[in-house]
């Protein structure tokens, strides 16, 4: 223990004594993603974002070269911090992206206002909470929350499916209260209607669906399943075998590539589903088509397509190089000028514009989606509308969104 | 039995020897030479998981009950704490003044301990085993579920060490501190205690509970005052856990981290209370730095193994490969000293819990 506590030490008096980064020297980033427990494959995927953007740049940002150090977390709040302070205090990053999951955004913002130093860019973390309300001024988004990833599904399951009542199953935290409140608050407004009672909140790693297929109302349109990773597969391969028929409306990543690219027995049975979310596997858009190809050249052995981790993790990983490429890789200052050029940096991912609002959270398009069969037979989500620039606050102002409430199991109540 | 009687053990300053003064010599300068970051998430946290370990070995050790209830235990310290004093979330912290909060989280989680153990004296090995993970999985779902008192998955978040004598004692330093001279009072007590008379007779009952009842001890009333004791221990190690992570939720006390605890025992050693301490810091590297030795995919295969081979070569942990190497040296040295040695460690070893946890 102590001796490693000397080793450490001399390194840091190393790196304190280099100070400000000389020309070539590397700059470290970290990036923190769930590479154990329910997530896991979400965490990869999410790695293979970072990797992609780093190539694209050639391991090179502001004239330095780039030094990755990963941590994991198992998405429990407890080990994202444990891993985040281990990166920042123990390896030294100036800049972390990541996490990748819902609470542990809530708590890496919590520990960002301890470190302001220390630049934080979200990786996938997706809750309302983490840049609404009591925002740290270090930490950036440049990926859009799960609210805003439901924009438009409530008013076309609406108008188009014409479904009317609904059964809500999600996972009991953070992230699939704010993807439910985003769903459910246009579906609602128009009319329709998922009482508390017809809603069913299970635990992150649920393996036993039984009694909630069981429990499900029969006089309902369809379920809203917002699961993600592990817990859709099970819960989707579950009903399929129970005989269940009701159709699907999905989450975000309840029928993304994670899940679509999982073998089994589902298939037939998800072609149709309407999702929502800030990608689209068919989009028909040159950037989008070279982002593909470049993560089936770099990742053989990755899903038929990027997933949103991927693409959430390599956008946040391209706006932390693009904006080091703007102060010419100076974070003397404690980076100061660096969260000046984030603040102000606009531009072009391979799913359209994405620029900040004051509370440094992302402004972009979002994709309405459907499942189906692709040509070579694995299952795809088409493109069914592009609904453009979609701002955190869904359109009215910033205070008036804060009167919708924080979201919760009961927001809104829509009975 | 008068109380005097019943703890009196025998410790003497004779038996203090030189790689005690030593050890106790490094962990007091340890936050001189060490960065921040070592003195808290590896020190503290190695000490804190430590305490909490040791309340298992005390009742594992001595007692022959493995309760793998003791991180429950501590998680209802923890979260008495944060609905007790103050939080960030919003929900609960009735706001008592620190001293009262953490007397009454320590004294609440110790009689939750001694509840448990009045559940479980009268099993025996694997069904002691078998109930307090039950009620471990138990208390887990319960808090996730509860929104009115636990509020729910989040948990609870911003609870702060009370600013005393003007020292922020969530500072690295003086967090070590605290929680150093909490490990190093309940390690020189649970030693203590190993030789007074309850301390014996705990033992006694753990090699031949038969034996002690026909003797006339209340067999069951030992086992559930050994919970109360081993409470007040994970109780206060609660106390700095929840401190040390700012808040607690669900995860902090789900199944993987009660295993940890258990882990970081058998690792460890369960034959002397030093044992869970080496097993802690042995454990908290592990978690760090595995990732840094290999391939981020499969770091945790590291840390399996590295605790498969230690459990393999050494049923008696750390502890164990540390006594094997002592005798193989000397044996080196002096042959006929390091006979009689083996000759003592048998006789210590007959005395081991063999069949609680070693089928395990």
């Amino acid at each position: 223990m102590i001796g490693l506590g000397k080793t450490t030490l001399a390194a840091v008096a190393i790196l304190s004594l280099t100070g400000p980064a000389f020309a070539g020297e590397p700059i470290k980033i970290g990036a923190l993603a769930t590479l154990e427990g329910a997530f896991t494959v979400l965490g990869e995927d999410g790695m293979r974002g970072v990797r992609l953007a780093l190539e694209e740049f050639g391991n090179m940002a502001g004239g330095h070269a780039i030094e990755l150090i990963t941590g994991s977390s198992d998405a429990t709040p407890d080990s994202a911090i444990r891993a985040t302070r281990k990166l920042v205090e123990q390896n030294g990053v100036p800049i972390l992206i990541g996490p990748l999951s819902g609470s542990e955004g809530l708590a890496v913002k919590d520990y960002a206002k301890t470190q302001p130093n220390v630049t934080f860019l979200n990786g996938t973390s997706a809750a309302q909470d983490t840049t609404l309300r009591n925002a740290a001024d270090n930490f950036f988004r440049f990926g859009t929350d799960g609210a805003q990833w439901m924009a438009g599904l409530g008013e076309y399951v609406y108008n188009e499916k014409g479904y009317r009542n609904l059964a809500v199953l999600a996972e009991d935290y953070s992230f699939p209260y704010t993807q439910v409140f985003g769903f459910l608050e246009p579906f609602c407004r128009l009319g329709g209607k998922a009482p508390a009672d017809a809603r069913f909140w299970v635990p992150i790693g649920n393996k036993d669906y039984s009694s909630v297929i069981a429990a499900l109302p029969d006089d309902v349109d369809a379920i809203y399943v917002a699961l993600g990773g592990a817990d859709a597969v099970n819960f989707l391969t579950q009903y399929e075998q129970a005989g269940g028929e009701l159709p699907l409306v999905g989450g975000s990543i309840t029928v993304d590539q994670t899940v679509l690219g999982s073998k089994g027995r589902t298939r037939e049975f998800v072609i149709g589903t309407p999702s929502a979310g800030p990608i689209s596997d068919t989009w028909d858009n040159a950037g989008w088509q070279a982002f593909v190809d470049a993560y089936k050249t770099q990742f053989p052995d990755g899903f038929p397509s990027p997933s949103l981790f991927a693409h959430g993790y390599y956008i946040n990983t391209k706006a932390a190089l693009l904006a080091l490429d703007a102060v010419d890789g100076d974070l003397s200052d404690g980076g100061v000028k660096y969260r000046a050029a984030l603040a102000s940096l606009e531009f072009e991912t391979p799913t359209g514009m994405v620029r900040l609002d004051e509370r440094r959270q992302a402004i972009a398009d979002i994709f309405l989606t459907e499942v189906i069969e692709g040509p070579d037979g694995g299952l795809l989500n088409k493109t069914i509308k592009v609904i453009p620039q979609v701002s955190q606050t869904l359109g009215v102002s910033y205070e008036e969104f804060l009167n919708y409430g924080p979201v919760s199991r009961e927001n809104p109540t829509c009975g | 039995m008068d109380a005097r009687r019943l703890f009196s053990g025998s410790v003497s300053l004779a038996d203090l020897r030189p790689a005690t003064v030593v050890t106790v010599g490094l962990l007091l300068v340890y936050p001189a030479v060490a960065t921040d970051f070592f003195i808290f998430q590896i020190g503290a946290y190695s000490l804190i998981l430590g305490t909490i370990a040791l309340s298992l070995m005390m009742l594992g050790g001595y007692g022959g009950m493995v309760s793998l209830a003791q991180l429950t235990v501590a998680g209802f310290a923890g979260y008495l704490t944060a609905i007790l004093g103050d939080n960030s979330v919003g929900v609960m912290g009735l706001g008592w003044p620190w001293w009262l909060t953490i007397f009454t989280a320590v004294l609440g989680a110790a009689l939750f301990s001694a509840v448990i153990g009045a559940i479980s004296a009268r099993t025996e090995g694997i069904y002691t085993i078998m109930i307090t993970l039950a009620i471990a999985v138990a208390f887990f779902f319960f808090v996730r579920q509860n929104y009115a008192l636990y509020n729910g998955f989040t948990g609870y978040a911003g609870v702060m060490p009370p600013t005393l004598l003007g020292i922020n004692w969530r500072d690295p330093a003086p967090f070590y501190y605290l929680s150093l001279a909490v490990a190093g009072g309940f390690f020189c007590a649970v030693l203590y205690g190993s030789r007074a008379t309850f301390g014996l007779s705990l033992q006694a009952i753990r090699d031949n509970p038969r034996r002690m009842r026909a003797l006339g001890y209340n067999v069951t009333l030992h086992r559930i005052v050994a919970y109360f004791l081993a409470g007040l221990i994970a109780g206060s190690a609660g106390v700095l856990m929840v401190w040390f992570n700012g808040r607690i939720s669900p995860g902090s006390i789900g199944v993987g981290v009660v295993i940890d605890i258990l882990v970081i025992a058998v690792v460890g050693g369960m034959r002397h209370p030093i044992g869970p301490f080496v097993g802690a810091i042995a454990f908290v590297l592990l978690e760090n730095f595995a990732i840094d030795l290999i391939d981020r995919e499969r770091f945790n295969t590291v840390i399996g193994l590295a605790f498969l081979l230690i459990v393999l070569f050494s049923p008696d942990g750390l502890l164990g490969l540390w006594s094997q190497m002592r005798s193989k040296i000397r044996l080196g040295k002096d042959a006929r000293a390091s006979a009689g040695r083996a000759e003592r460690d048998d006789r210590h070893s007959a005395g081991s819990p063999k069949g609680t946890y070693k089928g395990t």
